[in-house]
């Protein structure tokens, strides 16, 4: 399965989300009340454990972690 | 020109309408007097203060509900204020009480997943860093500290942050149980009292510190509550004292826990935020940056969005016309 699709997965599994058809890859997840701050704990775990990688501080910012495709992103960053 | 200024209100006046629609409140209600749970907080003190101002000492009730993390002067100035403003109070200690839900071990359970050593004289908190630093996310550090002194911070998982708010939960709403008890033996309703930017922002517990029969001080900034703490003789001591959550065993500020900026500083960025001022003028009274300044207006959305469910009451199917 490719990255995005276990983002996808991931998101919609593990939260409330009404419309699946909602979680459009560019959307806010943040914004759309997708997750809250809780929940970006619940994603950081979940990158850790599944895709090897350690999260820095530093890198919890929107720009990594709000939307599948960011999310995408900074993994293909992260694993080089 | 927007400034510190732009938030002060007629004390006088304010009192005035305060006390009028606590004494309209309370014949809809058909309630005798008013019940205050006191924290030896600013909230508390100006919120009884008020209801002593609308209904008279004899109509207001005040309770202190100590546990093992209460602070050590939140009974000493609470009995200040009590004497102050001549009203009839009780101690209920609610240690015991939340001993046997497992408000503690439940607490000590999640934060062992992080932090294993953790137990019989450990402290912690939940702290966030602040938002001024930077374009961060919202993430809650858990503070611990050993028996020894020694301080470590960790990033909990998503569970064990959840367990700890869950548990910790127990004391806002145990609290309040105990407030209706008294309310319900009295006749009289229940007073809650949050500020405005605990309102706004959701920063009570929902069925614990946000119940309530009568909110006094709900539409007033933080600085406009210490305004009306001087004009109604709140004692100097709980006037100066830092608003703290008094919640957990660490000593912990409002702003660590929740807000991520000082109150008065917050308050002129809520202001500005729901008046739409210039941001160049809320820039210069709160000698923030502006790209600080948008940083805490989508805090504030953020937040209002993710507790909107705090403020909701039970969602029906549909309305019973009858009610």
């Amino acid at each position: 399965m490719e990255i995005r699709d276990q983002i996808r997965q991931f998101l919609l599994t593990n939260f409330y989300v009404p419309d699946p058809a909602t979680l459009a890859d560019d959307v806010s997840l943040l914004e759309t009340g997708i997750i809250d701050s809780t929940g970006v704990l619940e994603v950081i775990a979940f990158l850790e454990k599944t895709f090897h990688v350690t999260v820095e501080d530093v890198e919890m910012v929107p720009e990594n972690l709000d939307s599948v495709t960011r999310l995408s992103a900074y993994l293909a960053r992260k694993r080089g | 020109m927007f400034s510190k200024k732009t938030l002060e209100l007629d004390a006088a006046a304010e009192v005035g309408k305060i006390s009028a629609a606590l004494r309209a409140a309370l014949g809809r209600m058909r309630r005798r007097g008013l019940v205050v749970g006191l924290s030896g907080g600013i909230d508390s003190s100006v919120s009884c203060a008020l209801a002593v101002s609308a209904l008279g000492k004899e109509r207001v009730f005040g309770i202190f509900m100590p546990e093992k993390d209460t602070s050590d002067d939140a009974l000493v100035l609470g009995s200040k204020l009590a004497e102050t403003y001549g009203v009839d109070t009780r101690v209920e200690d609610i240690g015991p009480a939340l001993r046997a839900v497992g408000c503690y071990a439940r607490q000590a359970e999640a934060i062992r997943t992080v932090e294993p050593q953790f137990g019989e004289g450990w402290k912690f908190k939940l702290a966030l860093p602040s938002i001024l630093d930077g374009n961060r996310l919202n993430i809650t550090r858990l503070v611990v500290e050993s028996p020894s002194g020694e301080t470590r911070t960790h990033r909990p998982s998503g569970a064990a942050y959840s367990q700890i708010v869950a548990a910790t939960n127990y004391k806002q709403r145990l609290r309040k149980v105990t407030e209706y008890y008294h309310a319900d033996r009295l006749n009289f309703a229940v007073g809650g009292t949050p500020n405005r930017l605990e309102y706004d922002q959701g920063y009570f517990v929902k069925l614990g510190d946000g119940a309530a029969d009568f909110k006094p001080i709900a539409h007033l900034y933080k600085t406009q509550v210490f305004q009306l703490a001087e004009y109604l003789g709140v004692p100097a001591e709980i006037r100066a004292r830092t608003p703290t959550t008094d919640t957990f065993s660490l000593a912990q500020s409002q702003e660590e826990f929740y807000f991520s900026l000082p109150y008065d500083k917050l308050d002129l960025c809520l202001y500005a935020h729901n008046n739409d001022v210039p941001i160049g003028e809320v820039a210069r009274a709160t000698e923030l940056r502006e790209d600080q300044i948008d940083r805490v207006y989508k805090d504030i959305e953020a937040k209002r969005r993710t507790t909107a469910y705090l403020h909701m009451g039970p969602q029906l199917v549909e309305k019973v016309p009858q009610v």
